[in-house]
């Protein structure tokens, strides 16, 4: 091969397969023997936002066509299961007494085909005393009509519990000379992936519980699953088929998931579940939905010396991981990339009557920079300067030490002047900031916008490392065995890449097997942008420490010193330094090794710690002062994620996190009428972006890498949307500010930026 | 209901429910799995094929609408081991990450050819409006196209 294959575009193994026959999702399992005979489940969901349930009569819906069976919580003998964030707060997994939002499960239909559980479902007739729905956030969080008792609170996690101060307020300002206030709310979107949700489970005859699962960590799913059946993780076998996209909102088991093994257990045949993208609209967590109140103050030159942010975050009808991300995501990167001298942040999570938070790509990173540059932004308007300027006059300069900022976040390494001059420069920003001020004095109705971002996000922050095992099949292929679970990333061929480059075999006798418990017990799975840190990491370290085995095989064969023994990489085969004609290759040494348990090795290999990509954005948008409509007509990304092992993957998920970035700035929200109702339940409501609303991307490369782990690299899949998300919607404002708008909230829809212009003028 | 359609050049004939879309029929009927749901309301095109040389959203036709006509899917694109140059420029490209929209936007992206052979960007992006993708931010997905117009 010549050279290392890293940091080389090299085109994806797994996509012949994905473009010829199509991925094998959990909903295109035919052939699968042990689900032979499998009956159909679906779910019965609530109506109504928040009410006591006084009956669930199921008699019309049994009587329907192909129905073999209905069960209520009642039926399934439930039991409360507490949060994992707040014990305080529990629920059973079919709601039996009390309903919390639109789409809550409240009993399972067991049917022939799908099509008749769907019609059944619509027969089981609820009745409810229906109670106040709390769907806005500081009414709930001042409300004693309360969604969990026991927790004597709406508010279900503060960060105040953790030691930490409460703000204290406008006095803190009393030094600056400037100060502004906003309150801005990242509003509450739908992750959307193209699978919806999906599952399957069977009790095979050894009394195991087999479950497939449209998953992002298997791994993690075995511990739910084994509680909710009452059985022995042991006894429980999660197997992942090919995932149609995740961006955090499939990293935990649901309700609907962990209670298939019940129902197969009760009805005695395998069963499948796969929502409709109606349900998964409403059932499926969603993203984002904080609320922030932000003062920052400083100088008149434009030093900020001052920052304040209470993230109020919207947990939604359940203690799910959206509670938590306020506190461990949000907050401890509020400083952003900014030498910020005095920072205070609380974070206070509150129930409502709406779908459960979840993570959702960048989750609590791109809250805490829309923050921060929002109020960036906000400061360089009142003080009448550049915002790219003012940004820079406040940047942590580079560093390739730790820097810890005042909230106690320690950065790993960092160059944010460099990032932002790099992309200023590619975009042109002089240059559209001439146009602009052209446009504006030839009094054009669509004027030109262009917003800037800075930012820095903390990625491989979950788990402390990763499994990874490497075999060498008796041909000399590679087998490689991972902990993270990829559903779109690529891992078939990074993972490859990686092996290869240790050991000499080509990437297309390099396998990769993932999301199988039997076969890969520990893994944390694939979230938090941490799967190349720390899966590909372990998997480079497993395969480096198997060259050192063959090694001790090869001398052995070869009746010389280990350490004369080199590994030609361009033969994958090993030799005596300087007698390169006789050679052992791998396949050789896999059958000489084949008594005694095969070649191969595998460990947990651990990472100290996170890391923290950075870079910037500029976003153009022109903006039609008399309608308020909003087009995205150019973005730049320069996102430094370290080392680049495949800089084609690495584009990808930039593209794709821009594109969720610009979604959620100008179009995507989740909306609930007063009553709890949600009015974007299906793909027809929602906003979801599509290819005629975004530009092409320009990916500016830039590669800091870190000491961290041992291939440099940082995470790279959330980054683009936390870039882009704030770029677009200060771009928008800015388009307008001549007018005298200096907030649009997002998603800035034509008719808020239409409103905004006309409350302005 | 007894329908007869030519599916990847074998004709089929198959007794169907009459509420039977055609997605269902060529997913459960024929256990052609490829093409995807991805929604209920007609608007993402993970299910879009060919019926008769044209693209479709197999989600808004009954399978006895398709009776006696002629039905491509992602299946039925390749030749042996050979694969159609649409297929081929989105492997170059990059086009696809988790692979769910990809059987769809490939026939979508081979109908929209069809109709304007030598398409700017602007003209992929609208053409492709209807077939939704949540991981490629749609770049690669308008670059393979234009790559496949231009026979790169």
């Amino acid at each position: 091969m010549g050279g290392s294959i890293l940091g080389n575009r090299v085109l994806r193994k797994e996509d012949p397969k994905f473009l010829t026959t199509g991925g094998v999702y959990v909903d295109d399992m035919v052939n699968e023997p042990l689900l032979e005979g499998a009956v159909h489940v679906t779910y019965v969901r609530s109506s109504v936002a928040h009410g006591i349930i006084t009956g669930i009569d199921t008699s019309d819906a049994l009587n329907m066509p192909g129905v073999l069976a209905v069960y209520t919580g009642a039926d399934l003998a439930l039991e409360p299961v507490p949060s994992a964030y707040n014990p305080m707060a529990t629920r059973t997994l079919l709601a039996t007494d009390k309903v919390r939002y639109v789409g809550e499960p409240l009993a399972a239909i067991v049917s022939q085909t799908r099509e008749q559980g769907e019609d059944a479902a619509e027969a089981v007739i609820v009745d409810y005393d229906v109670l106040e729905a709390l769907i806005d956030l500081e009414t709930s969080m001042a409300s004693t009509n309360l969604l969990y008792e026991a927790c004597g609170s709406n508010v279900v996690f503060d960060s105040m519990v953790l030691g930490l101060p409460d703000n204290t307020g406008d006095a803190y300002f009393a030094d600056c000379e400037v100060v502004v206030k906003g309150r801005y709310l990242n509003q509450r979107v739908a992750p959307c992936p193209l699978e919806v949700r999906g599952a399957a489970a069977a009790w095979g005859p050894d009394g195991r519980l087999t479950e497939w699962l449209s998953t992002q960590h298997a791994q993690g799913a075995v511990a739910p699953i084994a509680a909710a059946n009452g059985v022995d993780a042991s006894a429980v076998h999660v197997k992942t088929p090919d995932v149609g996209g995740g961006f955090g909102a499939k990293i935990g088991a649901y309700p609907e998931e962990l209670l298939l093994g019940v129902i197969a257990k009760k009805f005695g045949k395998p069963v499948k579940w796969r929502e409709t993208r109606s349900e998964s609209m409403v059932a499926l967590g969603h993203g984002r939905a904080q609320l922030q109140y932000v003062t920052i103050g400083g100088t008149k030159a434009g030093k900020v010396t001052h920052y304040q942010l209470w993230a109020i975050q919207d947990s939604g009808a359940w203690v799910d991981m959206g509670t938590i991300l306020a506190p461990f995501m949000t907050r401890p990167m509020s400083s952003g990339v900014y030498d910020i001298p005095n920072i205070e942040c609380r974070t206070t999570s509150v129930v409502t009557n709406t779908t459960p938070t979840v993570a959702y790509r960048g989750a609590g990173r791109p809250e805490a920079t829309a923050a921060i540059e929002r109020a960036m932004d906000m400061f360089a308007a009142e003080i009448g300067k550049d915002a790219a300027e003012v940004r820079r006059m406040n940047l942590i300069p580079k560093f390739l030490e730790p820097h810890t900022t005042v909230v106690g976040q320690t950065y790993d390494v960092g160059d944010y002047e460099e990032s932002l001059d790099r992309v200023l420069d590619v975009a042109d920003y002089k240059g559209w900031r001439e146009k602009q001020k052209a446009r504006r004095a030839s009094g054009d109705k669509v004027q030109i916008g262009i917003g800037v971002s800075v930012y820095v996000e903390i990625t491989g922050g979950v788990g402390n490392g990763e499994s990874a095992k490497v075999e060498i099949l008796d041909d000399g292929r590679a087998l490689v065995y991972t902990g993270t679970s990829p559903h779109g990333q690529g891992h078939a061929t990074s993972w490859a890449m990686l092996t290869s480059e240790q050991t000499g075999i080509p990437i297309e006798n390099i396998d990769l097997i993932w999301g199988d418990t039997d076969l890969v017990p520990i893994g944390t799975g694939t979230m938090g942008s941490r799967s190349l840190q720390q899966g590909g990491n372990a998997v480079f370290a497993v395969a480096g420490e198997l060259v050192n085995k063959a090694k001790t095989v090869a001398a052995r064969l070869l009746e010389a010193n280990e350490e004369d023994i080199v590994l030609d990489k361009d033969k994958g085969a090993f030799h005596v330094a300087g007698t390169p004609a006789v050679a052992k290759t791998w396949a050789e040494l896999a059958l000489a090794e084949k008594s005694s348990g095969g070649l191969g090795h595998s460990d947990v290999i651990g990472v100290s710690g996170a890391t923290f990509p950075f870079g910037a954005h500029v976003a153009i948008v022109e903006v039609d002062t008399e309608t308020g409509k909003v087009t995205h007509i150019a973005h730049t990304a320069c996102d430094d994620a370290g080392k680049v092992l495949n800089p084609m993957l690495l584009e990808g998920q930039i593209h794709g996190g821009v594109a969720q970035g610009a979604a959620q700035a100008l179009l995507e929200e989740v909306c609930y009428d007063p009553d709890g109702n949600p009015i974007t339940s299906n793909l027809a409501d929602y906003a979801f972006i599509s290819a005629a609303e975004l530009p092409s991307i320009t990916v500016v490369h830039m590669e800091t890498p870190t000491p961290i782990n041992l291939i440099g690299a940082k995470g790279i899949g959330e980054s683009g949307t936390i870039g882009a998300t704030p770029a677009l919607q200060s771009a928008v404002v800015d388009a307008v500010s001549h007018l005298g708008v200096r907030h649009i909230e997002m998603p800035a829809t034509a008719e808020r930026v239409w409103a905004a212009i006309q409350s302005a003028r | 209901m007894k329908v007869t359609i030519t599916v990847n050049g074998t004709t089929h004939e198959t007794d169907v429910e009459p509420r039977t879309l055609l997605v269902q029929y060529v997913r459960e009927n024929l256990g052609l799995t490829g093409t995807n749901i991805g929604c209920d309301t007609s608007s993402c095109g993970a299910c879009s094929l060919h019926l008769n040389g044209e693209s479709v959203k197999s989600c808004t036709i009954l399978a006895v609408q398709a009776d006696g006509g002629s039905v491509t899917t992602i299946e039925g694109l390749a030749k042996g081991d050979v694969m159609h140059p649409m297929q081929q420029a989105f492997m170059e490209n990059h086009g696809l990450q988790c692979g769910f929209c990809t059987p769809g936007m490939v026939m979508a992206a081979i109908g929209l050819l069809n109709e304007i052979p030598n398409p700017t960007e602007e003209q992929v992006r609208i053409g492709l409006e209807g077939n939704l993708c949540r991981c490629t931010g749609y770049h690669n997905i308008v670059k393979s196209v234009l790559a496949c117009a231009n026979g790169k």
